[in-house]
């Protein structure tokens, strides 16, 4: 791309503009082309700097400031001040502030007692999902790219969940798990969808796995198409059976485009708030079975925002925790699979 | 493996590996292929449309036979439709629908205006520290709503901005901008920029050749990029749910916090004609341009 770009002023238009000869006019252009891009790129990183950079770095200034409120020894306002780690220490490890400034373990009720469990919860509902999502995402895929007649149709249905927003998702399946509702009229039960223990989270994962599948489909089709049929005629010539073909042509090729589509989905995953949220109202069975790290910092900001500040911090690092195992132990590559697929594309 | 079996069976979608011993053996064994490939095809559909199907039927059922659970039309009414935008039950789904588009409207334009300069320069230009430029964009669109509720909550609070329209758009930019600028980035990157060259040769400069030649043939790129920012404006809930009022709030809130004539009674019928409402317009906007948002999605788009 650049190199034709290099070239093809010099043959032409030389001495129209009196150029310099070709060498320097490369390097000129080339540190124009710096500049024009960095002028180019200068709003999109402002306005990123603002709406995501300075809402981060107050976050982190604020998960070191004591929520104000009131002393449990005195019973008067206090304001808040410097607080060290104690806002990490409250969910991390579950320290509460008792009276005269020590630190007792929080009571049960307490919301930073729910910590752990919103930790688990969220990391069962990304595996859960993302593993469920992945294989029938690649089923899905697998069909929509052979030939039969009505693929076009197929394809225009898989956008159909995509398309409804979470929210509407959440309310829809809300009905179908209700008591009287067709899913429990389907399997001839009485489940407590919305509100039993384990059924509030299968009811979350079934209804995300319905609506995040097809989106997964679209991402491995993408990657499929881009293996070329000779390779398979090579294997099927050389006697490879279907199941043989799957495995050792089709999951080695597909694999950096797999990977990069599972990774979009464990972040996607691990910040998950609508579906729980409206499906089971944040809690389910017992109050906090479906209750995700989302939900938690949301449910806290109303007690306190630096408290609230400190558990979007660690929620952030979790993600960003995750997304870097990904990529440096995985060996997942974002931008050069990409720029991969959109060659191939062409 | 003596039979190559020609053409005919090499190019058959199959996943069965072909050993044609007589020629109608194959033949019935590809007809089999396409019968099995039209089941799971099938599947596929009805996994896709099933539950979407029985929202629409639902919000032509009659309130009464909620339960009905028949799975076609029955007791046909169009009364949960008044129901749902109706304002008389303190709902205000009319105005929730104008919030989102207007919301929409408004980060769709400011994503694209800022954007479509960097997925110019992305696609286009050569320049130091590119892939840490891209890294960071994606990054971005990576990025925890939750991280950012917190901090904007106390600041809105603190300057009086809670429940304006300002402060649902500003964070909305958040995502909508970075998936703007990726998808716009490897649409850019399929044009055919030799027009753009052609132009310089007869004498256009650098913007007005991006502005004479390339701005023209970018437009359906453009177009779809914009929908599917404001689809994920559309879509968005945890930032509105915090930071909206009662005037302000989009759809998806006002879906989630729909009420009915009775106190602890939900009211599905008129729900469901509510999310029919929200999703219709949504369906027709994808299917019409399903090709290129399919491109978009699997090309550039990160967000579910």
């Amino acid at each position: 791309m650049s190199t034709s770009n290099v070239v093809a002023p010099s043959s032409t238009s030389t001495g129209k503009n009196g150029r310099p000869p070709i060498r320097a006019g490369a390097k000129r252009q080339r540190a124009q082309q710096s500049r024009w891009a960095f002028y180019l790129i200068i709003p999109t990183l402002v306005l990123l700097a603002v709406v995501i950079g300075y809402p981060v770095v107050s976050a982190i200034v604020m998960s070191f400031q004591k929520d104000a409120g009131l002393d449990p020894a005195t019973g008067l306002f206090v304001q808040g001040g410097f607080a060290g780690f104690q806002n990490y220490a409250h969910w991390l490890l579950q320290q509460c502030q008792g009276p005269n400034g020590t630190t007792i373990s929080c009571p049960p009720g307490n919301l930073g007692s729910t910590f752990w469990s919103a930790v688990g919860v969220t990391f069962f509902f990304t595996v859960t999902t993302v593993i469920l999502e992945t294989i029938l995402g690649l089923w899905f895929a697998i069909i929509m790219n052979r030939a039969f007649r009505g693929r076009g149709f197929v394809r225009a249905a898989i956008l159909i969940p995509w398309a409804i927003p979470t929210a509407v998702t959440a309310k829809l399946w809300f009905f179908i798990f209700s008591v009287a509702g067709v899913a429990n009229a389907l399997i001839g039960a009485r489940i407590l969808w919305t509100s039993d223990e384990w059924a509030s989270r299968f009811a979350v994962i079934i209804a995300d796995t319905w609506k995040t599948t097809p989106f997964m489909a679209l991402l491995i089709l993408a990657g499929l198409q881009l293996i070329p049929e000779d390779v398979y005629e090579a294997a099927k010539v050389d006697g490879a059976t279907t199941w043989q073909r799957f495995w050792r042509v089709t999951m080695p090729l597909l694999k950096p485009a797999l990977m990069v589509a599972i990774l979009f989905r464990v972040l996607d995953a691990l910040r998950i708030y609508d579906l729980p949220q409206i499906l089971t109202g944040g809690g389910g069975g017992t109050g906090h079975a479906t209750t995700t790290l989302s939900i938690l910092v949301v449910d806290q900001i109303r007690q306190g925002f630096n408290s609230a500040a400190a558990l979007s911090t660690i929620t952030f690092i979790l993600i960003f925790l995750v997304a870097f195992i990904f990529v440096r132990f995985l060996g997942t590559n974002v931008v050069r699979t990409q720029e991969a697929q959109q060659k191939g594309a062409k | 493996m003596t039979t190559v079996a020609g053409p005919a069976a090499a190019t058959a979608e199959g996943n069965t590996l072909p050993r044609p011993t007589t020629k109608n053996r194959s033949k019935a064994r590809r007809r089999n292929q396409g019968v099995r490939t039209g089941i799971q095809a099938l599947v596929v559909v009805l996994w896709c449309l099933l539950p979407f199907y029985w929202m629409v039927v639902t919000s032509f059922r009659d309130v009464g036979y909620t339960n009905d659970n028949t799975p076609w039309f029955t007791h046909f009414t169009w009364d949960n439709y008044a129901t749902a935008l109706s304002t008389k039950l303190g709902n205000n789904l009319p105005g929730a629908l104008l919030n989102s588009l207007f919301i929409g409207v408004c980060v769709t334009i400011i994503s694209l205006v800022v954007g479509i300069f960097a997925a110019y320069a992305a696609a286009r230009l050569d320049f130091k520290f590119k892939g840490v430029v891209l890294g960071v964009i994606l990054a971005a669109s990576m990025f925890p709503g939750v991280a950012l509720i917190t901090p904007l909550f106390q600041l809105f609070t603190n300057i009086g901005w809670m429940g304006t329209y300002q402060a649902l758009i500003i964070p909305e930019i958040s995502f909508a901008l970075p998936l703007t600028v990726y998808t716009l980035t490897s649409f850019f990157r399929e044009m055919p920029w030799d027009l753009e060259e052609a132009a310089r040769i007869d004498g256009c400069t650098q913007a007005q050749a991006f502005r004479k030649v390339i701005l023209p043939l970018a437009a359906p790129a453009v177009f779809t990029t914009a929908i599917l920012a404001f689809i994920s404006s559309w879509n968005e809930f945890l930032i509105s749910s915090q930071l909206s009022s009662d005037r302000t709030q989009p759809v998806t809130v006002a879906i989630a916090s729909f009420t009915g004539s009775q106190p602890h009674q939900e009211p599905y019928t008129a729900i469901m004609a509510a999310g029919t409402i929200v999703v219709v317009p949504l369906i027709i906007l994808v299917l019409i341009f399903q090709r290129r948002i399919v491109a978009g999605l699997t090309a550039g788009g990160v967000k579910g």
